[in-house]
């Protein structure tokens, strides 16, 4: 493989870690805040599959890379603007209605993106896929359950998540949007063509909301930006908690 | 230089590792769990290759670390152990041996028919009634779900299918 290729497949698998790096930690916010205890270990639980499929994508993306850089490295050591992933994981996680409307957007995703990706001509995306899909059936089987109780549950609940959409819709766009890099990979059988999930994606949220008694939101505004390096005021304190540590002793070992 | 009767050197490590267990349900091997893929030896340097069962599993890096101090108990120094991704794990791999183990430890097993469908053909380990209900998608570790049984009232993990 050429070295530019190179350098395309190691960004794109460090972008996929990141989607699963910055939502799993959000998600691991919830731990000991959860709204009882078997939600608690699920919110975890949930965590712990992302954490667990970042470390996958930046280890392939490390070995691909064949500098000496681990997994480690990729994840504690980048600052705001080299992280690529998608805005809608490193929003707050606001109240549990929030939290659930943006995983139930980001499951239905995950769905499409990863049985498309276990096509792919790398064996190694293609070996990841095919575990990620079968963790992603499991969340989304939860994101679904929790919308539709939510949405078809008290005025309260109705509110919280309707409004929770409203605030999270425009932030979909962004995960369909192909880049120019990303392209060239799509045409070696490696990348998915994420254009080509959104009809589905569409179709599968509106019957979801339509059964939880929820309104479609408006789609008249979107922001992006996420794998070009543009993130939201967000970010910044998220890496500063998560890398703490590291950045503090740097080379530090459990 | 001793040349090794491959066969019976691998037999040997196969035994070896049968004492590896998973460290959260200690009643499982690596081999009812399905993670060991394969062992190889040459020239005295052995190289074992697991698979990973959950992606963020935490236990996966316990295993590995005792496959690697069991085997330099035995005195094997130069010991690599690979992990693969491909084929994907599933618990169809689980040994029927390791769903009876499972059982009796109080842990329904896994269900090969029922995957990502919650199935009315789970059982409770305690009494064996099918009249049970799901109280959490999630457990005490990713691999399991929360069950009570509703007719003896206990509760129970159920390892999930996957």
């Amino acid at each position: 493989m050429d070295s530019q290729k190179k350098s395309h497949l190691r960004d794109y698998c460090i972008a996929l870690g990141d989607d699963s790096l910055i939502l799993g930690h959000r998600l691991s916010e919830w731990c000991r805040n959860g709204p009882f205890l078997e939600e608690d270990l699920a919110l975890t639980n949930v965590s712990l599959d992302y954490i667990g499929r970042a470390r996958m994508f930046y280890s392939y993306a490390a070995e691909v890379e064949g500098r000496g850089r681990g997994e480690d490295d990729i994840a504690f050591l980048r600052d705001c603007r080299e992280y690529r992933n998608f805005l809608i994981n490193e929003l707050p996680n606001g109240d549990f209605a929030v939290t659930m409307a943006r995983q139930l957007m980001v499951d239905v995703y995950d769905m499409g993106f990863f049985a498309e990706l276990a096509h792919s001509r790398d064996p190694t995306l293609a070996a990841i896929a095919a575990k990620a899909i079968k963790e992603s059936s499991y969340h989304l089987r939860r994101s679904e359950d929790w919308i539709k109780r939510l949405g078809d549950g008290t005025d309260e609940s109705h509110e919280r998540v309707q409004y929770a959409f409203g605030q999270l819709w425009g932030y979909a766009a962004e995960m369909f949007e192909m880049s120019a890099d990303e392209q060239q990979l799509l045409e070696a059988g490696i990348a998915v063509d994420r254009s080509a999930l959104e009809e589905n994606w569409t179709a599968t949220m509106h019957a979801i909301l339509k059964e939880s008694t929820l309104d479609i939101p408006d789609d008249n505004w979107t922001i992006g930006g996420g794998r070009e390096g543009q993130h939201t005021e967000h970010l910044g304190f998220l890496l500063a908690e998560m890398q703490f540590l590291q950045r503090a002793y740097p080379g530090l070992q459990w | 230089m001793v040349v090794a009767d491959h066969n019976t050197d691998t037999a040997q490590l196969f035994e070896l590792l049968s004492t590896v267990v998973d460290p959260e349900i200690p009643v499982l091997t690596l081999q009812d769990l399905g993670i060991l893929r394969g062992i190889s030896l040459n020239d005295g340097e052995v190289k074992v290759t697991i698979t990973p069962t959950y992606a963020g599993c935490p236990a996966m890096e316990t295993m590995r670390a005792d496959i690697e101090t069991t085997l330099a108990e035995a005195g094997y120094t130069r010991v690599t152990v690979r992990q693969v991704l491909s084929p994907a794990w599933t618990t169809d791999w689980m040994s029927e041996n390791g769903r009876e183990k499972l059982r009796a430890y109080g842990i329904a097993p896994p269900l090969s028919t029922a995957c990502g469908q919650p199935s009315s053909q789970i059982e409770c380990p305690q009494c064996n009634s099918s009249d049970v209900k799901l109280i959490s998608e999630f457990g005490s570790t990713a691999c399991k779900a929360l069950y009570q049984c509703q007719l003896c009232r206990e509760p129970f993990d159920y390892f999930k299918c996957l």
